[in-house]
């Protein structure tokens, strides 16, 4: 098996429009849509890039073109080194991109993942539906305008609804997110806390 | 036991070999003494659950060691974890296959509230669906905490008009 570092320069060369990713640790490489199924095709057959360790999307936010970018993280399981793809997706808020479950069968869930967190479409993919939210839920939660509070919607069963009132609600933040402090800093300062405190449910939020 | 024999007024030295009591009284004493909890394991809290369950901390002496997964054979639903918008009409549809009398337990910060996910997809207390008897505080809360509620439940059971509900159903 060629050094990764070999096989890379192989595939660029095979594939003038591949370009180098900036990358801090693992080599990356930015792919047209329209090539990325031939390009982690000889990946994975020629540079040994045999394991798809994670399938996952970056959204840029509204108005931003290309707006979505597939990555796909790769990892070879006889060289033992990672490559990281990224592919910019066309088509702004319905974007679209190629299917790899024809090259590895686990993209799989993950297509659906993506699909179900960003709205992306994978054409080619056997069975496209959502997979952590429920079917019929009109968003997409991890899309740039999606407040992490949520948007009041109805619960996925009609029956429920009618016997119990609830829906789905913007949860309650007071003051929230809650998020650690990184760093090093005492434990107590340190734990998950409402950032804002100055307000809660009862207490609006100074403007 | 919560409902201490001496409601059940028997002494054998004055009454013979009869017991004197109230419908209420008998009634309540045997449910509070042989809960049979639904185990809704959700999420983290379920392992505290399980612990509550075994042998170190032996719910059975609490008379509530009967985990049944069928909703037809239980009577106190525990819901132990987060409960996602997704899961909760499942949830509901559970509670609502017990049979009556039944009692829900809140089991820890998600249960009661949504605790620390204020997010999209949790319900924000499962007492948006189905009625809460007794709330745990925690996260996740201590098995001790769960024996706790689980004598509170029986005390409140104790105070049921059981025999009245019975004759109007
Ligand atoms: S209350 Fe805490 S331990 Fe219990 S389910 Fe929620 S996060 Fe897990």
């Amino acid at each position: 098996m060629s050094a990764p570092a070999d096989s890379l320069l192989a595939l660029k060369q095979a594939h003038p429009l591949v370009t180098d990713r900036p990358s801090l640790d693992h080599p990356a490489l930015d792919v047209p849509a329209d090539q990325v199924v031939t390009v982690l095709q000889s990946l994975r057959d020629q540079a040994g890039f045999d394991f798809l360790v994670d399938l996952t999307a970056i959204d840029q936010g509204e108005g931003a073109s290309p707006r979505f970018t597939v990555v796909y993280h790769l990892f070879s399981t006889t060289h033992l080194s990672y490559v990281r793809v990224a592919t910019a997706c066309p088509g702004g808020d319905d974007a679209t991109a190629p299917s790899v479950t024809g090259l590895w069968p686990g993209a799989n869930w993950h297509e659906r993942e993506a699909f179900d967190m960003f709205g992306i479409r994978f054409t080619g993919h056997p069975d496209l539906r959502r997979i952590l939210m429920w079917e019929g839920y009109p968003h997409h939660p991890l899309r740039k305008e999606f407040p992490l509070a949520g948007i009041e919607t109805t619960l996925p069963d009609l029956e429920v609804v009618a016997e119990t009132g609830t829906k789905v609600i913007a949860a309650p933040m007071a003051g929230g997110p809650f998020v650690a402090s990184p760093g090093e800093i005492n434990l107590t300062d340190a734990e998950p806390r409402a950032k804002d405190e100055s307000w809660n449910e009862r207490n609006e939020k100074p403007e | 036991m919560v409902s201490s024999n001496s409601e059940l007024a028997y002494n054998t030295k004055i009454e013979g070999d009869v017991v004197v009591t109230r419908a209420d009284a008998v009634i309540n004493w045997i449910r509070s003494n042989s809960v049979w909890p639904m185990p809704m394991g959700l999420a983290c809290c379920a392992i505290e659950l399980m612990a509550t369950a075994s042998s170190r901390f032996d719910i059975a002496r609490f008379g509530a060691e009967v985990f049944r997964f069928s909703p037809r054979q239980a009577d106190c639903m525990i819901v132990a974890g987060t409960v996602t918008y997704k899961m909760a009409p499942h949830l509901r549809r559970i509670y609502d296959q017990m049979a009556e009398p039944k009692w829900v337990i809140a089991m820890g910060a998600c249960a009661s509230s949504g605790g620390m996910y204020r997010s999209y997809a949790t319900l924000q207390g499962v007492d948006r669906i189905v009625p809460v008897d007794v709330y745990i505080s925690g996260c996740p809360p201590r098995p001790e905490a769960l024996l706790d509620a689980l004598i509170k439940l029986q005390a409140k059971m104790g105070t049921d008009r059981s025999a009245k509900r019975l004759m109007t159903a």
